[in-house]
């Protein structure tokens, strides 16, 4: 069996095993199910007033039978109610998810214009002191964490021209495109900054081992110019680690924005699932957290798809 | 000494290793109390002082000492980095063994049990633990740990299928050598080479994870110091007292660049067959 089709039917089982994970997480929090749902609201119920719960919510039933329900109204769009908002949980979820969605692809359009230039740049210098400077600054930027990067660009704006880029209401792109890009920006660079040198080191290593190739060597010897073989000839072959790269950490920006939203102060998931957190609003942690986990394994699961697709030597039949 | 004289002759290990050292030096410092200042003693007549020669990183807003939080705060990023990835390190390399020479239905429920923990990006999956049992340095432990055993597992297990096929293992097999030997003599002794580098990489992650979860007030509890809240807490003194931020900043920098730099020396001088372009 080939790793894709391997993969493909492992992919619902894997997404069974992420909700059973979920389901029993929120379950496991200190006092009843009642409770993981009111939080400390749960405390001013009567004993009738949670037995009417209890059997209103379906959690006096066995608890097998509890994951069906659940399930069947995940599959439903259903994923409960938020204590917070008092309102769907997928609703909520809905209403933040373009503004992190925006950021994911602002963020990868800010690596991807840094980076893949950067990484061709330094391998076309290979071993010069401008590589050096390309390897050095991307090392440096793995190395930042987001909030860190963050911190630093708010303190320089607001220190060096008296900005501060976290003040005002968050502008919906549709409604003001350039006042929500103005807003956006500076996240999205803060984001995108250690993705940057990721895409700059994975682009720099596919560049040097495609240039040595034989093909460009012929290339090369016939006479064809130096900036066509690198544009035209090797870069197309050294994009697929980076496009892979790229799927993958487009995944991890989708659920792992929480720091830079909480910096900027945007209204993104990632902040939702902390605010719900910090407010123990366990319905929408749980429906949040599915949410994410979905998004991120159906993007790598794409990704693998489209890694195939692109190298058609790729026969991935030694995966894990 | 071998492998220090190969660390030390490649520059990234040169660097790395340094700031490495420095690094547990000022962390077992700060962990013992080795710190020019009480780190919670409060000098109120100093409060928000610049740097000089009695605080050299200045004071913060309560009149603290910032180079003795520092000092205690990489302190606490390591106690939590190290036992996290040390938790994550033995569960990893237990479960991947088992998984890599038992096969069959063990194998397939550990490898999915690891699939589903990947499915979560790590900051997801450390809060959604978090938000279960509570904030606080243990939890953080506990959290980083679990988001980073499959990392192990995998790292683990793919070597250890290839290793039990070699014709060692059966010979081994052949003159009666118990399961427990073969695993930790032939297999295990095999895998010290990948899972150094994943573990040198995993503590840069690790310190990255403990100061982002602390930043977000959901690690290491105040009053106790740690990297990720001295930048929450500098966040509203960034403009009147920078010193807040820079060197925080630059401890976090500089470490996670530290065992980065060194993860990849010790990929290169470990595994020369799959080197990595310098980068």
């Amino acid at each position: 069996m080939s790793y894709l089709t391997r993969r493909l039917l492992t992919f619902p089982l894997v997404m069974l095993g992420v909700s059973i994970l979920v389901f029993v997480a929120i379950r496991l929090v200190p006092g009843d199910a009642i409770t993981a749902m009111l939080g400390t609201e749960a405390g001013l119920l009567t004993p009738a007033q949670r037995d009417a719960l209890a059997s209103y919510f379906g959690i006096d039933q066995p608890i097998l039978a509890q994951y069906w329900h659940w399930l069947l109204g995940v599959f439903q769009g259903d994923l409960g109610i938020s204590v917070t908002y008092g309102k769907p949980v997928l609703g909520v979820i809905l209403e933040r998810f373009p503004l992190t969605l925006q950021l994911a692809l602002m963020s990868m359009c800010v690596a991807l214009a840094v980076g893949l230039p950067a990484g061709v740049f330094a391998a076309t210098r290979n071993e010069k002191l401008s590589d050096l400077g390309v390897r050095i600054f991307a090392m440096i930027g793995q190395s930042t964490p987001n909030f860190v990067v963050g911190l630093l660009i708010i303190y320089a704006l607001s220190a060096g021209f008296g900005i501060l880029p976290t003040m005002g209401e968050f502008t919906p792109f549709f409604t003001n495109p350039l006042r929500n890009l103005g807003q956006m920006i500076l996240p999205a660079v803060t984001l995108g900054f250690a993705f940057a040198a990721s895409v700059t080191r994975i682009s720099r290593s596919a560049m040097l081992d495609v240039l040595s190739d034989d093909y460009v060597r012929t290339a090369r010897s016939k006479g064809v110019p130096k900036r066509s073989v690198i544009w035209r000839h090797a870069l197309p072959n050294a994009l697929i680690p980076v496009v892979t790269l790229s799927g993958v950490e487009f995944g991890y920006l989708l659920g792992g924005a929480v720091l830079v939203e909480q910096i900027y102060a945007l209204p993104g998931l990632g902040r939702l699932v902390l605010d719900a957190i910090l407010q123990r609003d366990y319905a929408l942690v749980q429906g949040c957290v599915l949410f994410i986990a979905f998004n991120f394994m159906v993007i790598n699961l794409l990704v693998d798809l489209l890694y195939a697709t692109l190298d058609p030597r790729i026969r991935l039949g030694e995966g894990g | 000494m071998a492998m220090l004289r190969a660390i030390f002759s490649h520059a990234s290990g040169r660097i790395g290793g340094t700031i490495v050292v420095i690094y547990i030096v000022v962390a077992l410092l700060g962990m013992f109390d080795v710190t020019p200042h009480n780190p919670l003693q409060q000098f109120r007549i100093d409060r928000l002082h610049a740097p000089n020669a009695v605080y050299w990183m200045g004071t913060d807003l309560f009149g603290r000492d910032v180079a003795s939080r520092l000092m205690k705060g990489v302190g606490q990023s390591f106690l939590v980095g190290f036992c996290s990835v040390t938790l994550a390190t033995l569960a990893g390399t237990v479960l991947g063994l088992t998984a890599a020479w038992f096969g069959k239905a063990w194998d397939a429920l550990v490898m999915r049990v690891m699939d589903v923990l990947l499915a979560f990006p790590a900051i997801l999956l450390a809060l959604l633990i978090i938000a279960i049992v509570g904030p606080g340095t243990w939890t953080s432990i506990a959290a980083i740990a679990i988001v980073y055993t499959p990392i192990f597992t995998r790292v683990v297990r793919g070597p250890a299928l290839s290793i039990k096929s070699r014709e060692f293992v059966d010979a081994a097999r052949t003159f009666g050598s118990s399961r427990h030997y073969i695993l930790t003599r032939h297999l295990l002794l095999n895998l010290v080479a990948p899972l150094t580098v994943q573990v040198t990489l995993a503590l840069a992650w690790s310190l990255l994870t403990e100061a982002g979860l602390s930043f977000l007030g959901l690690g290491t509890q105040p009053p106790a110091s740690s990297l990720g809240l001295m930048l929450a807490d500098s966040r509203n003194l960034m403009e009147t007292a920078p010193w807040l931020l820079i060197f925080p900043a630059l401890a976090i920098m500089i470490s996670i660049l530290g065992f980065n730099l060194l993860g990849d020396a010790l990929r290169d001088i470990l595994d020369p067959k799959t080197r990595s372009r310098p980068a």
